[in-house]
């Protein structure tokens, strides 16, 4: 048996979550020596449409993008959706709070009717193909990228936390940042990045989307016993998810 | 004597972002020669309308993996201008700390992933792991090195999560700071033997050179090789231009060929990025970064828009060398653990300009009563040069066209890379065109 095939596509997105498997320096050499990486438009000039394992990044924003991912869909044997642009939506879906034609005169002023500039509502990958692995995070944490990697390679289920971030937070002994006057989406967010942000003195943002079963009511709790505003509360949530999940509506 | 070329690359590859190059000749008449940007559009001045000042560095970060650090920079230098705060001299210090992080890592991951495969005539950096292993381990160390220096400075590597507008929300350790000196110390080793290795294939660098405008900021007082204080300077006038009137720099049109928006300043176009800062700049280099620019060839004057691969190297031997002065600075003084200043939260607009590794960045917002952006503007170095890519293959075509299609197509691929292209930051209006 050949090496598993892999190859890397990127939709609407920064390329920051490629640039994480770049950051894994020598351990990148490790798993190009495991795997045959096919197809890697950043990295490489080499090209095959023959791949197992399709890792996808980045939000599908137009109709062609739609039809681009489909065709990855029907090579790949396993469809891995690579940060949140590709998971929840991320940063992207902050368009779909507004009128779409609007949003486009707004950047492209009297040239926003050309047609190259078309744009439709921000999707995640799985709004538009079935996906059978989520790495979140924006950007994905280099380590749960290896996990989930080396399951797959070894036919593991990866396990993602089902809980919310502040069992991370907790457990390392961080100060908590809504003592500092901080609305952190701790409470709501999963789990998995270690706490990044907030053990760097920075609130939870929510990049890793929602934990399963979100508590928001308990997270409206806390806004009001730090006597902060609750609409600060949907203003940070609608950041990475927005359109999704228990979003708040306009107190 | 009829030169035929047909030449169609549908997403070049080793950039960031997607661009395509197309090239028809016919009798040897030049049909077409088009650079175009098919990347999707994503929107962010738009998308960042109703956000909080504090969130606007989160979001904008998110333009760009590779110089997310330095979006967040210009944001939040922009954000702090609109609210009236000044951070302390400490603060400015380590910023600027974490902005060099960033051009290091990002010059790395261009000469070493991007651009050194077309020095060795290989596809990618797969072949030269096993055809050139000790240059390739020596770019990893340096970009592994880059990558901790953002690590520590930021909090991570990609998108920072420790600055925020009126300072840090967590600085290093007086010994994290020394040992980052040591190591900082250790990599000029390896700077060098990188610059032994480029030297070796020199000869593969084009020898075009095409009259060009560049544009970057100047600093004078004090007189610094800069990144991210200063002035808008060109090599097309003497004076500066304040960084509020950038519109006046960046001024947007629609070319006659094209229905895309291009930049001009002083010619049709204008170049921006390392060979930019090194044209306006280099007479203020550290003493290694000069050594480096005169073992290369580069001097001040250069026209050969390849070289910019060759400016990136030059200014990775300044930043290292330049941080280890700064660490003594920061050292001498001591740390002081300093919350971020705040002020009352008022309306009003700001602008905050820095250096991208790929050239200047501009950043505009306005924020009403309740401290929620109303709007915004954001003009990246890549849409700047946009314009001067196109210029470039023009000149260049006619030299080489001879030279046979597969030669044509590399020489072509290779202009392209050498800019560095970071088309994910189209976040501007752009020029687009589809055929």
């Amino acid at each position: 048996m050949g090496k598993p095939r892999v190859a890397i596509f990127d939709f609407a997105c920064c390329e920051g979550c490629q640039l994480q498997i770049v950051n894994l320096e020598e351990e990148l050499l490790d798993l190009v020596g495991v795997v045959e990486v096919v197809q890697w438009r950043e990295a490489m000039s080499e090209y095959d449409d023959r791949y197992d394992i399709a890792i996808v990044e980045g939000s599908i924003t137009r109709p062609q993008d739609e039809q681009r991912v489909k065709q990855i869909r029907q090579i790949a044997k396993v469809l891995v959706a690579l940060g949140a642009c590709a998971t929840t939506g991320g940063v992207n879906k902050l368009k779909n709070n507004f009128d779409l034609q609007e949003v486009k005169a707004c950047v492209y002023g009297p040239d926003a009717s050309k047609p190259h500039l078309d744009t439709g509502l921000t999707k995640a990958v799985g709004e538009v193909v079935p996906v059978d692995f989520c790495i979140h995070g924006c950007p994905i944490d280099r380590d749960e990228f290896k996990y989930v990697i080396s399951s797959l390679l070894l036919g593991n289920t990866p396990q993602i936390p089902p809980y919310p971030v502040c069992v991370e937070c907790k457990s390392k002994g961080n100060p908590c940042v809504w003592e500092y006057g901080q609305v952190c989406l701790g409470p709501i967010t999963r789990a998995g990045c270690g706490a990044r942000c907030p053990s760097n003195g920075f609130r939870c943002f929510g990049c890793r989307g929602y934990a399963d079963n979100p508590n928001v009511d308990a997270a409206i709790d806390v806004v009001k016993r730090f006597g902060l505003a609750v609409d600060d509360l949907r203003l940070k949530m609608s950041l990475f998810n927005s359109q999704q999940g228990p979003t708040l509506k306009t107190s | 004597m009829g030169i035929e070329l047909k030449i169609n690359v549908h997403h070049v590859t080793r950039v960031e972002g997607h661009g395509n190059i197309t090239v028809e000749v016919s009798g040897g008449q030049i049909r077409q020669i088009r650079w175009e940007v098919p990347e999707a559009p994503r929107f962010f001045e738009a998308m960042v309308r109703g956000q909080h000042f504090t969130d606007i560095q989160t979001i904008v970060s998110r333009i760009c993996g590779i110089c997310s650090i330095t979006h967040s920079l210009a944001a939040t230098k922009a954000v702090e201008k609109a609210m009236g705060i000044e951070v302390s001299p400490q603060t400015d210090t380590l910023r600027i700390l974490m902005h060099y992080s960033e051009q290091l890592q990002s010059h790395i991951l261009h000469i070493g992933y991007l651009a050194a495969p077309d020095f060795f005539g290989v596809p990618s950096v797969v072949p030269l792991a096993s055809s050139a292993l000790e240059a390739v381990k020596t770019i990893v160390r340096l970009h592994r090195l880059a990558n901790e220096w953002s690590d520590l400075l930021a909090g991570r590597t990609t998108h920072p999560v420790t600055l925020v507008p009126g300072g840090l929300t967590r600085i290093p350790t007086e010994q994290q700071l020394r040992d980052l000196k040591q190591r900082l110390e250790g990599a000029t080793k390896d700077l060098l033997t990188v610059v032994d290795v480029v030297g070796s294939v020199a000869d593969r660098i084009p020898r075009f050179e095409r009259p060009t405008e560049y544009v970057s900021l100047r600093q004078l007082d004090p007189p610094t090789y800069t990144f991210y204080h200063g002035q808008i300077g060109s090599t097309d006038c003497q004076g500066l231009v304040p960084i509020e009137q950038w519109h006046s720099v960046a001024n947007e049109y629609v070319s006659d060929q094209s229905t895309a928006k291009w930049c001009r300043w002083h010619r049709d176009s204008y170049a921006v990025g390392a060979l930019a800062r090194f044209n306006n700049n280099a007479q203020l280099l550290s003493p290694l970064a000069k050594d480096v620019a005169a073992r290369l060839g580069l001097a001040k004057g250069c026209c050969n828009p390849y070289m910019n691969t060759i400016a990136q190297l030059v200014e990775c031997a300044h930043v290292v060398e330049t941080s280890i002065q700064m660490i003594d600075g920061l050292l001498q003084k001591g740390l002081r653990q300093e919350r971020p200043r705040s002020r009352a939260v008022r309306p009003g607009l700001g602008v905050g300009c820095v250096e991208a590794p790929r050239g200047i960045l501009f950043h505009q917002y306005e924020f009403d009563k309740k401290g929620r952006c109303v709007a915004a503007d954001i003009c990246i170095p890549t849409g700047q040069n946009h314009a001067n890519i196109q210029k470039d293959m023009e000149a260049l075509l006619p030299q080489i066209m001879h030279e046979g299609q597969d030669a044509v197509r590399q020489k072509l691929l290779m202009l392209v890379r050498a800019y560095d292209p970071c088309i994910s930051c189209s976040t501007h209006a752009i020029e687009v065109r589809f055929l």
